[in-house]
């Protein structure tokens, strides 16, 4: 009688609950997955509930790698309904799969064009740049008595012999850039021999693309090969790193947004897209970024130079999708095999 | 709970073993065999779907794969060739000696697995790397490559093979060392016939399970391995470097290869295993000894002296204002990882990981190593798939596993896909991820007892349930004490495996501590992984007096003298 009396109780309780929790969440949740840093977002998230208070957004971060391969993972029913702040060149796999819904945000011809996919109706469209910069460790210049750096020749040098760490290409999207900035700028057989003589000054190529600066920085070996946001954080952080932007051209690309094909919340959805386009947004993006979606957004960065735009080699985004896997194997036939064959 | 139920099924208990090994087998089946087909089908299937075998023709013609495969086998042997006799000694002394602090020197045995594995890593890193202080001691080789791989596997791997070894020499016959005295054996004829032979079952476990460690480690080669290639990391390259889940599939079955050879070894050593504390047996009790107790006090004093200095530099960055530049004292990287970048939120979600873990896997465990070990239960194909399944889990990386639940739970063809994105699916991911090191304990414990328990239960008509409840858990307490202490710690720290599968809500801190370790945050990585390490040593102590406590009642049997 008791227990009875207690699960009537029960049940009751729990449909009163059922009744009032709706009128609570009218708040849509809408899952992003982002590789974006984790104050970004806060500043992102707050802007964005400025203009629309009634979508809450759950991010799932990690790194590129990671979030991209879970996004793979899922594709047969995603949880996702954006992706923010991942790469173009995951974005062009993910629209390969047909993972994307194509939409045209609201700012979408206030941007630069460069920033979209092609395409009518662009499925994603880019945020900001993130272009290859070199760490070097000055404690370590002047302990050593290692020479300046100002171009991607430099780096060929006898003295640097074991001195530098870059990015596998294989495990990361930053040491692909790389490779393929250089077999842009310096033609396929340039770009080779480069990398042929470089290979004989790298000390270690690691699976993160952030890891070169950061060892940089900890002064594990001198110069690291990396990009400008990481460049800029650990150099903040108090490492002893000059920032270095070669004069030959600077491999890149780009955050993008887009979203998920199938998602329940497109609504919402489109709303993130929209305001991922505005001024105000772009002017977010400025904070970190020297280079951004939006033209004649001012930004001065402490450590970037004027002309950091200009230094971007022209990236050909079809081109590189397209020779990837021949790329990574010649890489791979190269250098992961002489590497070991020389001890 | 377990005491009252038993004795109804008494008329049916013949049958009843098999059918809850059934469940158990089942259980595998869906929470490790089917997640893992789910993904291992990729590599046979081409970009279309059609069955193919190219992508096996590929990977062979890819330059390199066969250096990997050698470095991966030489590095595991020899890891194992330096964890194993490193442990058992370790073991000996915890055990079979009589030493002041025995708990102290058991925690700090266990140390290596209160952090994160990137601690232990990224802290021979700073030992021995270009600023390390101890660099020369490595004469001119470079720590990044197999010198470091070595040295970061075999700290990390250690308390793998001490858990198992501690349990197996926790229980020894009196009467053999008795006997061996009063023939006047020496001391090392006494270890070579009396104590090794007792604990060569634990022997071999350990072996294996350090050996699978080694091959399926991949956290380790990817921060500390430079240029040495070895397969696991070429797990990671294809699967979050490369997106090809595919030929990711084709390296983690060629890693699957040891598993099954170490299988058949486990398979074949079994059948030799004779129990080692029968039912007449008199618990061995170490007497005071100086001869023995003084170096085995070095050994372990050497020991926890190297592996608090690999914890002991992760605590000194994580004060320091920027390693190894500006040595300045600070708490910043605390206040840091804690306030700005929310780690207190993803330490709440492991330690409710941890716990659940821990709650739900050890009797699931232990239960069911002792229907394999202490119950009639046929048919013995069952048997068999199940020892296999439970081996199974050491030989695939965490990382393969996580893909696999992935492609397995978030199928919309699966009814169970609601468990995806939950904590639930991430404590199951736990447990069967260091489900075979804990079998493997709960087994050595199991199998060290002796059958005439069961029989004399069995001619007293007594239920087996009722055996187990009064005779064969009280004994082997310590072993279940050992095994919830290790998935408890492991959770805390555990990356692989979790880190496809958590959601915006359920961020573990391991993850959240390799976040910052990747943005460069060093300092705060390092604050919140001593955090961690705090919390998980704090709580092992507590539970030391608790299980202390619980020990004084249940194994008193082990004191008395005659």
């Amino acid at each position: 009688m008791q227990l009875k009396h207690l699960i009537r109780s029960l049940a009751v309780a729990g449909l009163a609950l059922a009744a009032i929790v709706p009128a609570h969440a009218e708040k849509t949740v809408l899952n992003v997955y982002t590789a974006l840093e984790t104050d970004q977002l806060k500043a992102y998230q707050q802007s964005f509930n400025k203009s629309y208070p009634d979508i809450e957004i759950k991010w799932t971060r990690d790194s590129t790698g990671i979030i991209t391969a879970k996004l793979l993972a899922e594709k047969a029913k995603p949880v996702a309904d954006v992706i923010m702040g991942v790469a173009a060149s995951s974005m062009v796999v993910f629209d390969r799969e047909k993972m994307l819904q194509p939409y045209a945000p609201a700012n979408l011809k206030a941007l630069n064009p460069r920033f979209r996919s092609a395409g009518a109706t662009p499925t994603w469209v880019g945020m900001d740049v993130w272009g290859a910069a070199i760490c070097y460790n000055v404690a370590e210049m002047q302990k050593q008595g290692l020479p300046r750096i100002e171009s991607w020749k430099d780096l060929l040098k006898p003295e640097f012999k074991g001195k530098i760490v870059m990015p596998n290409p294989n495990s990361s999207g930053t040491g692909f850039l790389d490779v393929t900035a250089w077999l842009q700028m310096f033609g396929e057989k340039g770009g080779w021999d480069y990398m042929d003589k470089l290979h004989e000054n790298i000390a270690v190529y690691t699976h993160s693309g952030s890891k070169p600066c950061v060892m940089a920085g900890a002064g594990e070996f001198p110069v690291g090969i990396a990009f400008e946001y990481r460049a800029n954080v650990v150099r903040s952080k108090g490492a002893p790193i000059d920032i270095i932007f070669p004069k030959e051209g600077l491999g890149w690309d780009m955050e993008a947004i887009a979203i998920v094909n199938g998602t329940a919340k497109l609504e919402a959805a489109r709303k993130l897209a929209d305001w991922a386009t505005t001024r105000e947004a772009n002017e977010l993006y400025a904070k970190n970024f020297a280079v951004v979606a939006m033209p004649g957004i001012a930004t001065r960065l402490k450590y970037v130079p004027n002309d950091y735009e200009q230094r971007l080699v022209k990236n050909d985004f079809q081109w590189m999708a397209k020779n990837r896997d021949a790329i990574l194997a010649e890489w791979q036939k190269r250098y992961s095999t002489k590497s070991e064959a020389k001890k | 709970m377990i005491l009252s139920l038993p004795l109804r099924w008494c008329a049916d208990g013949e049958r009843l073993p098999g059918r809850l090994l059934l469940v158990a087998a089942a259980a595998l089946a869906l929470f490790l065999v089917l997640p893992l087909l789910a993904l291992l089908i990729g590599s046979v299937r081409d970009d279309e779907g059609a069955f193919s075998l190219l992508r096996f023709a590929e990977f062979a013609a890819t330059p390199g794969m066969a250096t990997a495969a050698w470095n991966t086998l030489w590095v595991a042997a020899l890891v194992t060739a330096l964890t194993v006799p490193l442990a058992f000694l370790y073991a000996y002394a915890i055990q079979r000696a009589c030493l002041p602090l025995r708990g102290l020197w058991r925690l700090i045995g266990l140390s290596a697995l209160l952090g994160p594995s990137l601690v232990g890593a990224i802290a021979f890193i700073q030992w021995f790397g270009t600023q390390g202080v101890l660099k020369a001691w490595l004469g001119g080789a470079s720590v990044y490559g197999p010198v470091g791989i070595v040295m970061a596997t075999v700290y990390a791997a250690f308390p793998h093979a001490l858990m198992i070894l501690v349990v197996a020499l926790a229980t020894a016959d009196g009467r053999l060392y008795e006997a061996a005295d009063a023939l006047g054996a020496s001391r090392w004829r006494r270890f070579r016939t009396v104590t090794l032979p007792a604990a060569k079952y634990g022997l071999i476990s350990a072996a294996l399970v350090v050996f699978a460690y080694s091959v399926s480690e991949f956290g380790i080669p990817k921060v500390i391995g430079g240029n040495f290639p070895v397969l696991a990391v070429e797990v990671y390259v294809q699967v979050v470097g490369q997106h090809n889940f595919g030929r990711g599939a084709i390296v983690a079955l060629l890693l699957l290869l040891p598993v099954l050879f170490a299988f058949a070894i486990d398979t074949w050593v079994q059948r030799r295993q004779q129990a080692s504390l029968t039912a007449r047996a008199v618990p061995y009790q170490p007497r005071p000894d100086r001869r023995r107790d003084l170096p085995l006090l070095l050994y372990c004093l050497l020991l926890a002296t190297a592996m608090l200095g690999v914890l002991g530099m992760a605590m000194y960055t994580s004060l320091v204002r920027f390693w190894p530049y500006n040595l300045e004292l600070t708490l910043d990287h605390y206040i840091y990882g804690l306030a700005e970048a929310g780690v207190l939120a993803a330490w709440q979600n492991s330690l409710k990981i941890a716990a659940l873990t821990a709650l739900i896997g050890t009797p699931l465990v232990f239960f069911t190593a002792w229907l394999l070990e202490r119950t009639p239960a046929r048919p013995a194909a069952l048997a068999t798939a199940v020892r296999a399944m439970a081996a199974l889990p050491m030989g695939v990386p965490g990382l393969v596993l996580g893909i696999g639940y992935i492609l397995f739970f978030n199928s919309p063809d699966n009814p169970l896909n609601g468990l995806y994105h939950t904590l639930t699916i991430m404590v199951v991911a736990t447990v069967v991820h260091f489900y075979t090191p804990c079998h493997l304990t709960a087994v050595t414990a199991l199998k060290s007892l002796d059958r005439e328990f069961e029989a004399v239960s069995a001619s007293l008509k007594v239920s087996r349930f009722v055996t187990l409840w009064r005779v064969t858990l009280p004994v082997c307490l310590p072993a279940v004490l050992e095994i919830a202490r290790y998935l408890f710690i492991n959770a805390m720290t555990t990356v692989s495996a979790l880190v496809f599968l958590y959601s915006s809500e359920t961020l573990p801190a391991a993850v959240a501590i390799l976040n910052l370790d990747e943005a460069g945050e060093l300092g705060p990585a390092a604050a919140m992984a001593t955090l961690i390490v705090l919390t998980s040593a704090l709580i092992s102590l507590v539970y030391s007096l608790l299980t202390h406590l619980l020990l004084r009642r249940h194994q008193a049997w082990r004191n008395f003298q005659r």
